[in-house]
C-alpha cells in the first residue's frame, strides 16, 4: 500500500467501504425476513396454544359458550383437500408428463406451459368465483364438491410444474436403456422414467397439498362453510381456513381464540408439509446423482 | 422393473402402438385441458359480467361511484386500491428481497445458507389467512398506535395531490391502504428473495470471477456483471411478486378498511378489486346486477394479472433460454 498515491487510497477504502455496507444492508434484509418469520409464528403459537385443548378437535362448532371446536372444520378440510388432490394430481402429473416426455418444445407444448404458468399465480379468488359460475350456480348450491374442484384447480399447475421440471432431471440414459431394451414409449415412462423421478413427484404433491389447506378464497364462493358436521358433498361443507375466517372477525374472545388456535394448526400442519416435501426432494436428488 | 421385451415381433413396430396411442392421446388432453381452464375462466367471467359492462359502458372502469342502493358501481376506487396497494407492496418489498437474495447467493456463510433459504420458504408458505389474522390483531393496532400518528405528524407538510388527496393525513385507526401494503410486502417478500435468489445462482461464475480477477468488490461484481447479465430475469422476478400481490385476497380483506370510494390518504380505509370480490359476493344474488358486477370486476382482474404474469414469464424465460 505504501506505493499508492493517497488519491487510490482513498478509492480504495471507499469502495471497500461500499462493500461492506452493502453486504451489512443485505445481511439486515435477511435478518428483517427471520424476524417476521419468528414473529408470524410466535404470535400464532403464544396466541394459539392456549386454546388447544381435546374440544377442538372432538366438538363441532358451536355458539359461544357451547364449548364448541373444530371437528367439523377439521374434517371438511381434510375431505376437500383430499379429493382436490385427488383430482388435481394425477391430471398436472400427465401435464408435467406430457410436457417432458411427449410435447417437449412443440408450439402446443410451449402453450401449455406458458398457460400452466400463469395459472400457477392466477389470483385464486378467481378460481372460486369461476367454479361458483360452473359447479355452484348450475347446480343449486354450494356443496364439498365444488369446493374440491376448486382446490383440484389450483392443486394441477403446482404439479404440473415440479413433475415437469424433476422429469427433466432424470438422465436421458434411463430412456435411451429402456428403448434399447425394446419398451413402448408409455413403458419407458410408466416403469422407468416416472419411478426414477417418484420422490421429487411426491415433493410436488406435497407442495400442492400444503398450497390447497391453507385456500381460504375459492372455498368462500364453493363450499361456503357450514357450522354443523357434515361429510354430505353435495351440501355445503366447513373448512379450517372458512372457520378460521369466520371466528377471527368475530366478537366474541371465545371464538376469535379458536381462530387463532385454528390457524396454528393450520400452519403447522402446511410447515409440516413443506419439511416433508423437502426431504423427498433430497431423496431423489441423492438417486438421480449417484 | 417389468421383463425387457426382447421377444415382441419387429412386424408393425413401426406402427403406433395401442397402448402408445392411448397414453399420448390422454397426455395431449391433460395438456389441452389447462389451456381450456384459462380460456374457460376468461370466458366465464366476461359473460357473467357482460351485464355490468353494458350497463355502465366504460364507467364501469373509469367510473368513481360504488353505490349498491342506486345501482351505480365504478370500479375505479377498487381498481386504485388494488393498483396503489400492489405498487407500494413492491417499493417496500423488493429492496429487502433483493437484499435478502444477494446475502443468501454471496455474502453468507455457507453453514447458514441452507437454514436461511429454508425459513425464508417457509414464510412463503405461510397461508394468507394467517396474515390476514396477524395484520388485523397485531400490526394494525400497532399502526394505528405508534406509526400513523407520527407519519401525519411528520409529513404533513408534504402538499396534497389535487385537492382531495392527502398523503398521510387520517384518522389513525390501523386498517387501510398502508396497513394492507404492508401485509401484501411481507406476503410477496419471500416469493421476491427466492426467484431473484435462483436468478442470482443462474449466472455463470466464470462472469464473476472475471470480475474479482479484475479486483472488483462482491457489490462492484454484482451491479457491474451480474445485474447487467440478469436484469431481464430480475424484472421477471419482480413482476411475479407484483401479480401475487394484485391478486392476493384475504391478507387484505382483513386489513384495508373495505371502503368502496376514492381513496383520500394513504392511510384511509380503501379496497382492493379481490376484497370487493369476496366482501360482496355474500349479497351477490345470482342473476342480479350485483352478481355481474363482481364478475366484471374478476375479469379486469384477471386480465391485469394475466399481463402482469406474461410479462413475467416472459422476461424470465428469455433469460432461461440464451
Amino acid at each position: 500500500m505504501k506505493q499508492l498515491s493517497p488519491a487510490t487510497r482513498a478509492r480504495y477504502f471507499r469502495r471497500q467501504l461500499v462493500d461492506r455496507l452493502m453486504g451489512g444492508l443485505c445481511m439486515l434484509a435477511a435478518g428483517i425476513g427471520l424476524v417476521l418469520l419468528g414473529l408470524i409464528l410466535w404470535m400464532l403459537f403464544s396466541n394459539g396454544l392456549g386454546g388447544l385443548k381435546l374440544s377442538v378437535f372432538t366438538n363441532s362448532m358451536a355458539q359461544p359458550g357451547a364449548d364448541g371446536g373444530l371437528a367439523n372444520a377439521i374434517v371438511g378440510s381434510l375431505i376437500q383437500v383430499g379429493l382436490g388432490a385427488m383430482i388435481g394430481a394425477p391430471l398436472g402429473m400427465m401435464v408435467g408428463v406430457y410436457l417432458s416426455e411427449v410435447g417437449k418444445e412443440s408450439t402446443f407444448a410451449s402453450v401449455v406451459r406458458f398457460v400452466n404458468d400463469i395459472l400457477l399465480s392466477a389470483p385464486s379468488v378467481l378460481i372460486g368465483l369461476f367454479v361458483y359460475q360452473i359447479a355452484v350456480e348450475p347446480f343449486g348450491g354450494f356443496s364439498g364438491i365444488a369446493g374440491s374442484i376448486s382446490l383440484a384447480l389450483i392443486a394441477m399447475p403446482i404439479v404440473a410444474r415440479t413433475t415437469e421440471d424433476i422429469l427433466r432431471l432424470v438422465p436421458q440414459a434411463y430412456r435411451d436403456g429402456a428403448v434399447a431394451l425394446g419398451s413402448r414409449e408409455n413403458e419407458v415412462v410408466r416403469k422407468v422414467v416416472l419411478p426414477a423421478a417418484f420422490g421429487g413427484i411426491l415433493t410436488g404433491v406435497l407442495l400442492a397439498v400444503a398450497r390447497i389447506a391453507g385456500e381460504t378464497a375459492p372455498l368462500l364462493f364453493t363450499s361456503l362453510g357450514n357450522t354443523n358436521w357434515s361429510t354430505d358433498m353435495t351440501q355445503p361443507m366447513a373448512s379450517l381456513p372458512i372457520a378460521i375466517y369466520r371466528y377471527a372477525g368475530s366478537a366474541y374472545d371465545e371464538w376469535v381464540s379458536l381462530a387463532w388456535t385454528g390457524a396454528m394448526l393450520i400452519t403447522v400442519g402446511v410447515l409440516v408439509l413443506n419439511i416433508l416435501s423437502r426431504f423427498s426432494h433430497a431423496a431423489v436428488a441423492g438417486k438421480t446423482e449417484g | 422393473m417389468s421383463t425387457p421385451t426382447a421377444s415382441r415381433p419387429m412386424i408393425g413396430a413401426r406402427r403406433m402402438h395401442v397402448g402408445d396411442t392411448a397414453f399420448r392421446i390422454s397426455l395431449h388432453v391433460a395438456g389441452a385441458i389447462v389451456v381450456i381452464v384459462l380460456v374457460s375462466i376468461l370466458a366465464i367471467m366476461f359473460l357473467g359480467g357482460r351485464l355490468a359492462f353494458e350497463t355502465f359502458g366504460l364507467d364501469f372502469i373509469w367510473g368513481s361511484e360504488w353505490n349498491p342502493v342506486t345501482q351505480v358501481y365504478g370500479a375505479l376506487p377498487a381498481i386504485t386500491g388494488t393498483l396503489v396497494t400492489a405498487l407500494l407492496a413492491l417499493l417496500i418489498a423488493w429492496p429487502i428481497g433483493f437484499g435478502i437474495a444477494f446475502f443468501l447467493t454471496e455474502t453468507c456463510p455457507s453453514k447458514l445458507r441452507g437454514p436461511l433459504g429454508v425459513a425464508i420458504e417457509l414464510l412463503a408458505a405461510v397461508p394468507s389467512i394467517v396474515y390476514g389474522m396477524w395484520g388485523f390483531f397485531v400490526l394494525a393496532p400497532f399502526m394505528s398506535e405508534y406509526v400513523q400518528p407520527w407519519l401525519t405528524a411528520t409529513f404533513i407538510w408534504i402538499p396534497p395531490v389535487g385537492d382531495s388527496f392527502f398523503w398521510f393525513t387520517a384518522p389513525p385507526i390501523g386498517v387501510g391502504m398502508l396497513t394492507a401494503s404492508l401485509i401484501l410486502a411481507i406476503m410477496i417478500l419471500p416469493f421476491i428473495a427466492a426467484t431473484t435468489r435462483d436468478v442470482l445462482l443462474s449466472t455463470p461464475q466464470l462472469l464473476k470471477d472475471g470480475a474479482y480477477a479484475m479486483g472488483a468488490t462482491r457489490w462492484e461484481a454484482l451491479t457491474g456483471v451480474v445485474i447487467p447479465a440478469v436484469r431481464g430475469s430480475l424484472f421477471g422476478a419482480v413482476f411475479l411478486g407484483l401479480g401475487r400481490a394484485l391478486g392476493e385476497t384475504m391478507a387484505v380483506v382483513f386489513v384495508i378498511g373495505n371502503a368502496i370510494r376514492m381513496p383520500d390518504s394513504l392511510m384511509a380505509p380503501s379496497a382492493t378489486i379481490a376484497s370487493v370480490v369476496a366482501n360482496s359476493f355474500p349479497e351477490a344474488e345470482p342473476g342480479t346486477l350485483d352478481l355481474a358486477v363482481l364478475l366484471g370486476l374478476g375479469f379486469i382482474l384477471f386480465v391485469v394479472s394475466f399481463g402482469v404474469l406474461a410479462i413475467a414469464r416472459l422476461l424470465l424465460h428469455q433469460e432461461r433460454m440464451s
